[in-house]
């Protein structure tokens, strides 16, 4: 059977890549004995994929790993022995079943959550709140993208699908209700929260989010200065006719699962 | 949180963090204020080599079950993080607790190769710790060597308080303990060296000065006070199934080299193929019980999670029971998802049978290490592996479905002539010719895939090899293109591939094997000069090098290309390594002739090593 774990990263496990973090699992998840299925063959591997892979120096509370399981324990159980296996900066938080037919995590992402703060010895401008609110209030943000072969103009503000500086107003605007965090908490109170899109689709990175508000006030965009951290991935969980005519319903994907008896 | 020594920018900016960062499965954590001994144990290499090293993870787990010591680990800082860490003045920190080196009571350095020297004084350096251990007071750790490069520590030997000779298991809590003491009743640095200098085992460079005749080799080396013994004898751990070892290794976050569970079966050889110093250093071939590895390989599945585990000695295919561990570890671990790496075999028809179990026939290849073309020479080196065995190996392997091989040799062994290099190519092409032998036509699957690599015969102290000239850097090309030459004249020739190694480095690696203490100026002339990570060719500065012997004075061919007669003082002679020096003696004039000696279970030749007491030695009185 399929089962979707969700879990964070913070402190120095920020620095631990995509993979690595895969291959860390893998070992957690033999240590604790959970009996994950494996392919075939000589050199055989886990049946694991994670969903959106987060880039090296960010942090989360919304990471997702699909795996498939030859058998089960109660949920509680299997998150009790799985976390002792983990360190402290990095936990799982739930873990739930999923119907054979579901797709995995990683086809449909469709938009995330996410917290960027400006650390602490940087400077970015004053008043960033009302700068970057501004920024926001702009019909279009025409960005150049670049890629090997062009560089092409593009206006990612139809993927920023909500923003807010508090946290009461961000989860009102996204109809979450987000409380602790493992995200740093940096003293200089420059923050902003935001929804993006995400995926394969229509990927915005709030690094590129951060570079474009830059050079709107002018300012050279430092790419140290801020800690990207995710807060929640999402599904866009529609029918097929309805995305078709542009409908978006995201869901957090842990709630694609069921709980795991 | 864990506050981090290096900040985020930094990390950031720098290849693989990962390697900085510590917080690997089970690093061992302790509360500081409990703790009376602070050892930081260096591996003077890249991160992902020195997480590979076994010996490291044996200490580690050694010290710290002691309640009153606290063992940390760094690795040399890749060149991209030392650049910023000169910049910025950030002293080297311990990858446990991220607090600086200097403030710790011991830096234990590994000495595993001579290429990795230069990186030694990196470490010391940025650490802010003096380099020289005349500049050090207590206010600087006690800087301790060990490892098979400390069998010959006059290179490295201003940069060392002490340097350990022998297997850590045996004195290392005597001279905690030592440190301890000296520490509380007040002493001063040089008390307690001198004190160390008393426990068996352990060199203390200051203690001994060398004088050197007018040609340039030893004239005298002895104690400048009479306090000191005058022979430094190697420790051995005779018990290897009581010894502590760790069944909770550290895992890194990372893939490094040796990313599996390490099972060490024995240590020592029983063969004594004279160009090994392995061979020699460990004396006498001791081997652990088939229960107590079976106990461990399953402990350290467990508390690691790895998916693979391997053996680890000189000549698996010797140890004793063999067999029996790895059908367990087949039985036991294949159907839960682990691999079992194998050792290099003997081939015959158990190898056979488990290669067929645990690799897959088509990718995997057959490894034969003949390091010599003929079997005159190979009988010179004593490498008890016969033509005849190869092939009917391989004509074995061919017929269970194999059709790759893989064949290990050295160039510039001595008394090496062009014959003995042309048998490498013929050697390589019988091989071939036995696979389209044994294969009718219609049943082979694509050609057979010969792959021939050759290394450098470096002499190294303690074989019977010490005296010997090495071939210099042009000799060494020579032979290669001769070899390369005779692989094209072969019938087989597309069935062959041939590989190679870079002279230049062997060149050093020869100076620093058998050097003196002159060389230690060179070493830390050339490090200022920018030499370092010397072992990877990108890096290895060769004409640097070159400049900075000439600019001391030093003929590096002095230390490679030179025979050394018999009552030459060698700069290693103070140490009793157990096997005696008529022995090595007899070897190379036995070698001189072409002649073997049998092994260690044929017969016992009487190398020196029975005074430990245990072992191979004893297996037939027992
Ligand atoms: S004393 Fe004899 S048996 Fe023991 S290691 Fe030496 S040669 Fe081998």
């Amino acid at each position: 059977m399929k089962a979707r774990l969700k879990f964070n990263k913070a402190g120095s496990m920020k620095f631990i890549g995509h993979l690595d973090i895969m291959r860390y699992f893998q070992k957690a998840f033999r240590r604790a004995g959970i009996d994950v299925a494996y392919s075939q063959g000589y050199s055989p591997h886990q049946l694991i994929s994670f969903a959106a892979p987060l880039g090296v120096g960010l942090t989360s509370d919304g990471e997702y790993l699909d795996m498939q399981l030859n058998s089960t324990l109660p949920a509680d159980e299997m998150l009790r022995l799985i976390n002792e296996q983990l360190n402290e900066e990095i936990q799982v938080t739930s873990i739930k079943a999923l119907s054979d037919e579901s797709k995995n995590a990683m086809s449909i992402v469709a938009g995330a959550d996410y917290k960027v703060s400006v650390k602490d010895g940087y400077y970015v401008c004053d008043d960033f709140t009302a700068k970057f609110a501004e920024f926001l209030a702009n019909d279009n943000i025409t960005i150049v993208k670049k890629t090997k072969k062009s560089e092409k103009e593009m206006d990612i503000k139809p993927f920023i699908y909500h923003h807010a500086f508090t946290l009461a107003e961000f989860n009102q605007e996204v109809g979450r209700n987000y409380e602790i965090s493992v995200a740093d908490e940096y003293e200089n109170g420059a923050f902003v929260y935001m929804q993006l899109s995400t995926g394969s689709v229509d990927n915005l990175k709030p690094e590129l989010v951060m570079d474009a508000f830059c050079q709107s006030i002018g300012v050279e965009y430092n790419k140290f200065a801020y800690q990207v951290h995710r807060m929640e991935l999402y599904a866009n969980d529609v029918t097929k006719e309805e995305l078709e005519q542009g409908k978006r319903n995201l869901v957090p994907l842990e709630e694609l699962g069921h709980e795991l008896i | 949180m864990r506050k981090l020594a290096l900040s985020d920018e930094i990390l950031l900016t720098v290849e693989k963090p990962a390697r900085y960062i510590g917080n690997e499965v089970n690093m061992v954590k302790k509360d500081l204020s409990n703790i009376d001994i602070r050892f930081c144990m260096c591996f003077p290499d890249v991160y992902e080599i020195g997480m590979s090293h076994l010996g490291i993870q044996i200490l580690y787990d050694m010290f710290n079950r002691r309640e009153d010591t606290y063992c940390e680990r760094v690795y040399s800082p890749w060149t991209d993080l030392d650049k910023i860490m000169r910049e910025q003045n950030i002293p080297l920190f311990a990858l446990e607790s991220q607090d600086p080196i200097k403030e710790f009571d011991f830096l234990g350095i590994t000495l595993q190769y001579e290429m990795c020297y230069t990186n030694i004084l990196q470490v010391l350096e940025l650490s802010q710790i003096p380099i020289m251990t005349e500049d050090r007071t207590w206010d600087h750790p006690i800087v301790i060597g060990g490892g098979p490069c400390a069998y010959n520590p006059e290179p490295l030997a201003p940069f060392f308080d002490i340097f350990y000779i022998g297997e850590g298991e045996t004195v290392y809590d005597q001279l905690l303990d030592v440190y301890k003491e000296s520490r509380k009743n007040g002493e001063s640095r040089t008390e307690f060296l001198q004190k160390a200098a008393n426990i068996e085992g352990l060199y203390v460079p200051i203690f001994y000065d060398v004088t050197y005749n007018e040609d340039g080799t030893i004239k005298e080396f002895k104690p400048n006070r009479d306090d000191v013994p005058a022979v430094i004898k190697k420790q051995v751990e005779m018990h290897l199934s009581e010894t502590t070892y760790p069944d909770k290794p550290l895992v890194p976050f990372i893939k490094v080299t040796q990313d599996r569970v390490v099972l060490e079966i024995q240590r020592g050889c029983i063969r004594g193929c004279r160009f090994c110093q392995a061979g020699m250093l460990y004396r006498p071939n001791r081997e652990r019980r088939v229960d107590f590895l079976k106990d461990l390989a399953y402990k350290m599945l467990k508390n690691t999670g790895h998916e693979e585990i391997s053996l680890s000695s000189l000549s698996s295919s010797d140890y004793s029971d063999l067999q029996e561990l790895i059908y367990f570890l087949i039985d036991e671990f294949r159907s839960k998802g682990v691999n079992i790496s194998l050792p290099s075999l003997r081939i015959d028809a158990f190898a056979l049978d488990v290669m067929s179990k645990v690799q897959d026939v088509k990718k995997s290849s057959l490894t034969f290490a003949p390091e010599a073309g003929s079997q005159r020479l190979r009988n010179v080196i004593k490498k008890g592996l016969t033509e005849e065995q190869i092939l009917t190996g391989a004509r074995d392997a061919f017929l269970g479905g194999w059709n790759k091989v893989k064949l290990y040799f050295m160039l510039g062994l001595p008394t090496e002539t062009e014959e003995d290099i042309e048998g490498i190519a013929t050697l390589s092409d019988k091989i071939a010719r036995e696979y389209y032998d044994a294969i009718p036509k219609e049943n082979r699957k694509g050609r057979v895939a010969i792959t021939a690599s050759t290394s450098f015969f470096v002499p190294k102290p303690f074989t019977p090899f010490q005296w010997t000239r090495m071939a210099t850097s042009e000799e060494f090309l020579d032979k290669q293109r001769f070899l390369n030459g005779k692989m094209k004249e072969q019938l087989n020739y597309r069935s062959i591939k041939y590989n190679w190694h870079e002279a230049e480095l062997t060149l050093l690696e020869g100076v620093y094997a058998r050097g003196d203490r002159k060389t230690a100026k060179v070493l830390y002339d050339a490090y200022k000069k920018g030499c370092l990570y010397d072992s990877w060719s990108e890096y290895f500065k060769y004409d640097v090098w070159m400049e900075t012997f000439a600019e001391n004075g030093i003929d590096p061919y002095f230390y490679t290309s030179r025979e050394r007669s018999y009552d030459e003082v060698l700069p290693w002679d103070f140490i009793d390594a157990g096997v005696t020096k008529k022995y090595l003696m007899n070897e190379y004039e036995m070698a001189k002739s072409d002649q073997c000696t049998p092994n260690c279970r044929e017969k016992c030749t009487g190398c020196g090593a029975t005074k430990f007491g245990g072992g191979v030695c004893y297996e037939s009185k027992a």
